[in-house]
């Protein structure tokens, strides 16, 4: 074994034992295993006929089963985006004995198998379920899973560890049975820092995490009525404060006046976004204030000694004791400019010294955004176990995360990763896109979203140029169904059936980050061969009108879109 | 079936119940895997009965999701005429190595 610094692999335990994953006791184990048997006992009779597809479509549908274009897929969550590496390598052998041996991370935090036979969907929910995970979708129109940032815990900037807070509104929202009767379904996105990574301002609710410069005192930024899809709407804020403990207040103000005016009627109109801009911001954000006034607060204040009890269940890892500086680090830097540019894009600043957050790109240059293969599942469950206390994270952006790494231990964990294909220096970049999987599998689509991917990353090769070009973010989906996140792409692609053919249209200026905004279609679509070339149009657009050290995104809020419209579509 | 049939020559697409693998229905009322195999059903009486054989075959846990789909006739065969059904045909463009395009040397 190499050496480790990891404490439990020194000492007997096993080696993840510090991941910070969602444990099941021993009741969510039973329940879990249960849901097993009574979908593996469902199959046997939706097999021998004694239900039909329409009964049994539902109850698929309940356990991530879903039927795509080519076969079935199996849609597994991934809590918070927490994984131990036992979990890790669970799932490899799930890929390699039931599946086509990779699997595919998705925006949505969670893993897709993409060739399961109906036949073997119970065993590998019975293997799921010996390592605490499910697939398992909360459907229908209640509070869905919260979602948090994918540096919680570690971030150097991090105000408070948003999955206490996650929790805590789980457990609020769980406990709330008018609450599972909203007109539509509700997701909550939380970042514990001011630096938004989880795109909270596309979600029904978005809390940022902020520090009240005059007292000291830590709470939220509430944002308001975002979302994505066919009717993309950016949040509005509604509080630019909310003391941590006054939040569950806040949130019940808000989930009341949607429960009464939101619309039943119509299944497009229900959510949030659309009662805020239907009704006027001011006016919603005017209601939320009256119902706030109204609530007992007492009984919505949040009890500092839950939020303590909580924490405890998302413990830091033991961290050593570390210099600020690592010489073998620093060293490293110097003799291999490989590994000094992977350090300057796939690397976070860690909030304790002498570590540091390192993203694995899943986006090899050609390679397809958000697949993974077994060997390489097994390599990141390895490293994990050496080098960061056996927990790998998912992002929504399709990357995986190892958050506590020793900085010293820093190049040892590149070179491995680099020799598995894990190594791209591109977290940020233009080749790190995220793309939907689109025709390649999915039944709803208009055109292929990974292939454009591809092509893209295959022209912008060159390491050198995609670091010169700087933070540049392209987000493709294969309809309007947004799940590539288009609209909040720097350059978004989203694909249009033009008379039976594959159209794309470019929108330019979305942000999903701190200052969101929403894309705007620059004009008419490009086919599949122009979509490229139209890319690099913009991109050369770019690099003419920068200013130094200017990215994309700051450029065209500075020049506007014309010169890029123009660059477009004068050239004709 | 986001891509409505309306031309006068369908075939019918499905999916296997067990294994989800992308099926049609070929002459004499069998399944096919491979889609330039797939009946070429003439006029609306034609379709509608294919249909309701399809229909019957999901009954009977054979298949899942029957639809009907544009076609035309091709020296190579049944040719779908939206690119999604083409597709179907053969598999993700992203991985040559998997689905039906892995298995048939010819497509
Ligand atoms: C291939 C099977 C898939 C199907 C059939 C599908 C279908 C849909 C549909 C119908 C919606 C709109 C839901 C609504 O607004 O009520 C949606 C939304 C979404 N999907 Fe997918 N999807 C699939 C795969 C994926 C994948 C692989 C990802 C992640 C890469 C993803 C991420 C999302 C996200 C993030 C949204 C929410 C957009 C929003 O904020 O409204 N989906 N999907
Ligand atoms: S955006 Fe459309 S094509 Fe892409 S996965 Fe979602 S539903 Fe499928």
């Amino acid at each position: 074994m190499p050496d480790t610094h990891s404490p439990a692999l020194r000492s007997n335990q096993p080696a993840d034992a510090h991941a910070a994953v969602y444990r099941y006791d021993e009741f969510d184990k039973t329940f879990i295993f249960e849901r097993v048997e009574q979908f593996r006992a469902q199959v046997e009779r939706r097999i021998k006929g004694e239900i039909t597809e329409e009964e049994f479509k539902p109850i698929r549908l309940m356990n991530g089963l879903y039927l795509q274009l080519h076969a079935y897929m199996l849609r597994v969550a991934v809590p918070y985006g927490m994984l131990s590496s036992t979990q890790v390598r669970r799932l490899a052998r799930i890929a390699r004995v039931y599946d086509k041996g990779y699997g595919h991370f998705t925006t949505r935090q969670n893993i897709q198998f993409n060739w399961p036979k109906l036949e073997d969907v119970p065993a590998i929910l019975h293997e799921l379920a010996e390592v605490d995970m499910h697939a398992i979708q909360t459907s229908g129109n209640c509070i869905r899973n919260v979602t948090t940032d994918q540096f919680c815990g570690a971030a150097a900037d991090e105000l408070v560890d948003p999955r206490v807070y996650a929790e805590i509104l789980r457990q609020w929202s769980t406990l709330h049975p008018e609450f599972t009767y909203l007109p539509r379904k509700f997701k909550i996105a939380i970042t514990g820092s001011p630096n938004d990574r989880a795109a909270v301002q596309v979600h029904d609710i978005g809390l940022i995490a902020k520090k009240d410069e005059v007292t000291g005192r830590v709470g939220f930024t509430v944002y308001v009525g975002g979302g994505q899809g066919r009717t993309p709407y950016l949040a509005v804020k509604a509080r630019d404060f909310v003391p941590v403990e006054e939040i569950i207040g806040y949130l019940e103000a808000i989930l009341r006046v949607y429960n009464q005016l939101g619309r039943r009627d119509n299944i497009y109109k229900a959510r949030i976004k659309i009662t805020v801009n239907e009704m006027g911001p001011a006016k919603f954000l005017g209601l939320i204030e009256e119902e706030y006034a109204r609530l007992p607060r007492q009984k919505f204040h949040v009890d500092p000694a839950i939020v303590d009890a909580i924490q405890t269940h998302f413990a830091a890892p033991p961290w050593a004791d570390l210099p600020a500086v690592s010489e073998s680090f620093e060293a490293a830097k110097q003799a291999d400019p490989a590994f000094a540019r992977w350090t300057r894009t796939n690397l976070t600043a860690h909030k304790t010294q002498g570590y540091a957050i390192a993203t694995i790109s899943l986006k090899p240059i050609g390679g397809i955004p958000g697949d993974a293969e077994s060997s390489q599942l097994e390599t990141v469950a390895d490293l994990a176990d050496l080098y960061s206390f056996g927990e790998v994270r998912v992002t929504h952006e399709q990357n995986l995360v190892l958050a506590h790494v020793r900085q010293d231990d820093l190049y040892a964990l590149w070179q491995a990763l680099d020799k598995a294909g894990l190594g791209t220096a591109n977290a940020g970049l233009i080749s790190d896109i995220i793309a939907c999987p689109g025709l390649d599998y999915c039944a709803l689509a208009n055109t292929r979203a990974i292939p454009v991917a591809q092509r893209i990353a295959e022209r912008f090769a060159d390491l050198d140029r995609q670091h010169d070009l700087g933070e540049l973010k392209i987000k493709i989906s294969g309809c309007i169904n947004a799940c590539g996140h288009h609209h909040v792409g720097h350059i978004g692609i989203l694909g249009v059936d033009k008379k039976g053919e594959e159209f794309f249209q470019i929108l330019l200026g979305g942000d999903a980050g701190t200052n969101a905004a929403l894309g705007e279609i620059v004009g008419p679509g490009f086919d599949y061969d122009g979509i490229i070339d139209a890319v690099e149009v913009v991109v050369n657009t770019f690099v003419k009108l920068r200013q130094p050290g200017e990215i994309f995104i700051k450029t065209l809020a500075r020049t506007g879109h014309a010169p890029f419209k123009e660059a477009l579509y004068a050239r004709a | 079936m986001l891509v409505k049939a309306k031309g006068t020559q369908q075939s019918v697409a499905a999916s296997r119940l067990l294994d989800g693998e992308a099926v049609w229905l070929g002459t004499g009322n069998i399944w096919v895997e491979d889609v330039a195999l797939a009946a070429v059903f003439d006029g609306a009486d034609a379709i509608a009965e294919a249909l309701c054989f399809a229909k019957a075959e999901e009954k009977r846990q054979v298949v899942v999701d029957v639809y009907p789909l544009d076609v035309e006739i091709t020296d190579q065969g049944t040719r779908p005429t939206h690119l999604r059904e083409r597709l179907k045909g053969i598999g993700p463009t992203v991985r040559r190595d998997l689905g039906k395009q892995a298995r048939q040397p010819t497509a």
